[in-house]
């Protein structure tokens, strides 16, 4: 055996060692979800057992899943939609017609992610109350399509810089309009970058737990709030947290899984080539 | 060579660019106004209306349980806010939650991302593995750290340290904020992780190969080689980071509500007791500019960072 070799198994082991200890938590909720309750709460816990799908059913059944979860997609995907539309136009604008104020632009917008949303819990809360968007799901969408506006300019300005000016300005000599120019070569062209920024826009829409903690109460509640009932429990409920967590996560994990080369392309806001 | 070509390329385009500007000379003053406007202009409400309503009501006296409290309230909100030894402990909360996970994350980050910039068996996999954790939400990472793991009858770890036989701790009432730590760290390695290994990956092989004929170690090569490279990457981090640090809630929220006693009130706890659970508006509202005051006083110094780079 090399020299080589032996480094590379050495390597293999302390690195999925190290991986397999960050992923326990969610292998151990995973397996929790096919135990019975009382199961779930054997000392010293149990590796091996029947697995049963009764959590998953009662979950579901009793606690009406699929309201929650089509929540928590409507109001993920609708927003994403809208803040798509404000910041498309905006980053297309500020990446190929740069001013002098672009740049304070984009530094003053991402500057409003600072602001804590606790600062404004009170007008918020009170603004939805009268409007009677309290618990509604447009009240959401409009809440996370605004909070997630800075970043997603900022991503699209990323990826727009990077598509080649001169096909556009082939185009516009063509006599294309900046209208169409935006749709018709821009967006077709950095078609990957906007899929990225849906994306994660999607998930931090997700898996969003502040706002949805205090604006929706069972109507309009996404998944995040959903868990969150978990925690003033009644009886015996591990097993339950467990399925529903794992029924909560699972959907947005592969999503997140199949996509991650392109999402850190977007999240290094063009720091790292 | 690499480097030639794209010189030449940018000179290529810049001389393009401006024999296309002279021609189409009207052209290139297209209107901006109406495409950035409309997201100027609703962020900008956004911000502007309800930080108004807050500093409005930070100055009166408004109590949603007794509507008789009235009137113009001063600074009052303020000066009874400013002497609860409440807000000092939750500002302290703050600063050592966000400061520990800060730098726990980025240790662990970067160790992570040099570990994985190494070739071995089945990396696409154990990858996929660490950065599981930050496709989870709040709410589901907190309770099932509480609950599964961090129990002190029936959780792993009690059994782990029974089986070598130690005394099982209780996490949440004898080390609550360092259980909040821990929950929230395993949530944000991932994301330090992806964008340091980003990095890594992007630094030029050769380099490498040059530091390494030139006798550089492991150690040496991470510190004058690696660390220095993955500086832009950093300050991502940590700006990204701050922000989500700063405003921590639902894991508070689900775990120990801000105690045992005051032990994991951070300042969006606080004010979230203040405004809910006492319903005292004004004195939140007045909770709430302090965080934004902390908040913009950091702000100050990652926007300035951040800029730095941009100019790069």
């Amino acid at each position: 055996m090399t020299k080589q070799h032996q480094d590379k198994l050495m390597i293999t082991g302390l690195a999925w060692f190290v991986a397999v200890v960050i992923f326990f938590p969610l292998f151990w909720m995973l397996l929790t979800g096919f135990k019975t309750e009382t199961e779930a709460v054997t000392t010293p816990p149990s590796l091996f057992f029947a697995p049963t799908l009764e959590n998953y059913e009662e979950v579901m059944r009793r606690a009406d899943y699929f309201k929650f979860a089509w929540n928590s997609i409507f109001i993920s995907g609708v927003a994403t939609l809208v803040s798509l539309m404000l910041a498309v136009p905006a980053a297309y604008a500020m990446a190929f017609f740069p001013t002098k104020r672009t740049k304070s632009t984009l530094l003053w917008m991402l500057s409003t992610k600072m602001l804590p949303p606790v600062g404004v819990l009170m007008p918020i809360f009170l603004l939805f109350r009268d409007m009677g968007l309290q618990d509604t799901q447009i009240g959401l969408i409009i809440v996370y399509a605004l909070m997630n506006l800075p970043i997603v300019v900022w991503m699209l300005y990323t990826f727009f810089k990077e598509v080649p000016r001169e096909i556009l300005e082939a185009g516009r000599m063509d006599g294309a309009l900046p209208k169409d120019e935006l749709y018709h070569l821009l967006v077709p062209l950095s078609l990957p970058g906007i899929a990225s920024t849906a994306l994660l826009s999607i998930i931090l829409c997700w898996n969003e737990a502040f706002w949805s903690l205090f604006l929706t109460t069972s109507d309009a509640t996404p998944l995040t709030a959903f868990i969150a009932s978990f925690s003033s429990p009644q009886g015996l409920f591990w097993a339950k947290l467990s399925a529903a967590s794992t029924m909560a996560i699972a959907p947005i994990l592969v999503f997140g899984w199949m996509s991650q080369k392109q999402l850190v392309r977007g999240l290094t806001f063009g720091a790292v080539k | 060579m690499a480097m030639t070509k794209s010189a030449n390329g940018t000179a290529q385009r810049r001389i393009r660019y401006s024999a296309a500007a002279r021609r189409k000379g009207s052209r290139r003053q297209v209107n901006t106004l109406p495409l950035v406007s409309p997201s100027v202009i609703v962020l900008f409400l956004w911000m502007i209306v309800p930080l108004g309503m807050t500093i409005y009501f930070s100055l009166i006296r408004y109590n949603l349980q007794n509507p008789f409290l009235t009137g113009f309230a001063g600074i009052e909100n303020y000066e009874y806010l400013l002497t609860d030894p409440a807000l000092w402990t939750a500002m302290w909360n703050t600063l050592i939650l966000v400061g520990s996970v800060l730098v726990i994350t980025v240790v662990c980050g970067t160790l992570l991302a040099v570990l994985f910039d190494a070739e071995f068996y089945g990396r696409g996999i154990a990858r996929l593995l660490v950065i599981a954790p930050f496709f989870v939400m709040p709410t589901v990472s907190a309770l099932v750290w509480k609950n599964l793991l961090m129990h002190p009858i029936n959780g792993v770890f009690s059994s782990l340290l029974r089986g070598i036989g130690l005394e099982p701790i209780d996490w949440f009432a004898d080390a609550p904020l360092l259980s909040i730590i821990i929950i929230v760290s395993w949530q944000w390695i991932p994301f330090a992780f992806l964008i340091l290994l980003t990095a890594i990956q992007s630094l030029d092989n050769e380099q490498k190969e040059a530091a390494r004929m030139d006798g550089a170690g492991p150690v040496s090569m991470f510190f004058f080689i690696i660390l220095p490279h993955l500086s832009r990457a950093l300050s991502v981090v940590i700006m990204i980071e701050m922000i989500f640090l700063l405003t921590i809630f639902a894991e508070i929220f689900v775990t120990t509500a801000g105690g045992p006693g005051l032990a994991t009130t951070n300042l969006p706890f606080l004010i979230y007791a203040r405004a809910l659970l006492d319903s005292d508006v004004g004195g939140a509202s007045a909770g709430g500019i302090i965080a934004v005051v902390l908040a913009n006083i950091v702000a100050i110094f990652l926007v300035r960072a951040v800029a730095r780079n941009l100019d790069q």
